[in-house]
């Protein structure tokens, strides 16, 4: 397995000017490693959406690169956008899931299937056009360059230890994050900044 | 009701809205056609309903004009987006929803009926209640422009299916 923290750091190295839309405990774990506070989107309130908010920005502006880092408790809740994702297929979106079989945010309670359900392998049915999955750090570093300049839409399940997110929930929330990303995206912050 | 197609499409076209996200219902099914081949009103049709406000989210932040449509059934499923995303952030956004069970001019014996005014009172959502093309046409250009210049949500209840 790979440590979730080890993940999120490599993400975090080989982001460059993508939009990130974050949840629960990547939500937590994000903003140590984030370099572009002015693109990043934590979707705190509603559990299981961040997949379809980054569809919404991938579909808004087909110039620029998503990510969503998107839990498998969280991603369960909204299987069916797998679907939706794969039907509208945003080249710009990279739909990435760390498949730790645990509800974290309440205490690492097993999710239904104890992290048993191939993700991979639901997406790729869905009609992503890529879906990988990993279990070792050193392959996704060596994967993940390519991967996120890759067409997508792209599904990457990294298979990681329980409770791994530390640190506290962003401040100031998701409304206030969607005010600097939306700005940051009219070309009205300038990069790496946020608002006062 | 009978409503027809072109009134509602050319009303959201020519207000500006740019994409429309919904999931179809028997009443408003039979506009797939035209709303599929429409090169204006982009057509994003999601699996579940509670996908559609966290798809129009992220529309907005990426600086589009959405509307959302599904039915009143889709809105009991989607309660924790409408929560936590349109009434939490506020989102200046309009959902078209239509009125299952609404007929002769009150709510029937539907549950999906009686429970829907309810129920977005209960929220603090303000809505409209539309049964006709000409209401149409009048209503919703100016429910847009108010939903664009303040933040929060609103609603527009079609009380009237479409042709097939």
């Amino acid at each position: 397995l790979i440590d979730g923290r080890r993940a999120i750091e490599l993400v975090g190295r080989y982001r460059t000017d993508q939009v990130v839309v974050t949840t629960m405990s990547s939500a937590r774990a994000w903003p140590g490693v984030s370099k572009r506070p002015d693109l990043d989107l934590p979707l705190l309130e509603c559990m299981g959406k961040a997949s379809s908010v980054g569809l919404g920005i991938a579909l808004a502006r087909p110039d620029r690169r998503v990510i969503v880092l998107d839990g498998d408790g969280s991603l369960l809740m909204n299987l069916g956008s797998l679907v939706t994702i794969a039907s509208l297929a945003p080249a710009n979106l990279i739909h990435l899931v760390l498949q730790g079989g645990t509800y974290d945010i309440s205490g690492g309670q097993p999710t239904p299937d104890g992290g048993r359900v191939h993700f991979g392998g639901l997406a790729r049915a869905a009609g992503y056009r890529q879906a990988v999955t990993f279990r070792e750090e050193e392959h996704l570093d060596q994967a993940l360059p390519a991967l996120l300049r890759s067409e997508g839409p792209t599904f990457i399940c990294l298979r990681v230890n329980s409770m791994w997110a530390s640190g506290e929930m962003p401040e100031g929330g998701t409304l206030r994050a969607c005010a600097v990303v939306q700005l940051s995206l009219a070309g009205s912050l300038d990069p790496g900044r946020s608002l006062p | 009701v009978q409503l027809t197609t072109g009134a509602l499409i050319r009303t959201l076209k020519q207000s500006g809205v740019s994409h429309l996200v919904w999931l179809p219902s028997a009443g408003s099914g039979p506009l797939y056609q035209s709303l599929r081949d429409d090169p204006e009103l982009l057509l994003v049709p999601v699996a579940r309903e509670g996908e559609t406000f966290a798809v129009a989210l992220g529309l907005i932040v990426g600086g589009m004009r959405p509307v959302v449509w599904i039915e009143s059934t889709g809105l009991f499923e989607a309660g924790d987006s409408i929560r936590g995303i349109w009434l939490e952030l506020r989102l200046p956004l309009l959902a078209l929803i239509g009125y299952r069970g609404y007929w002769r001019d009150a709510p029937g014996q539907d549950s999906a009926a009686t429970f829907l005014e309810p129920q977005l009172k209960a929220w603090g959502i303000p809505y409209v209640l539309v049964s006709s093309d000409d209401e149409i046409v009048r209503t919703l250009p100016e429910l847009l422009r108010e939903t664009r210049g303040r933040p929060g949500p609103a609603a527009m209840l079609l009380a009237g299916s479409y042709e097939p």
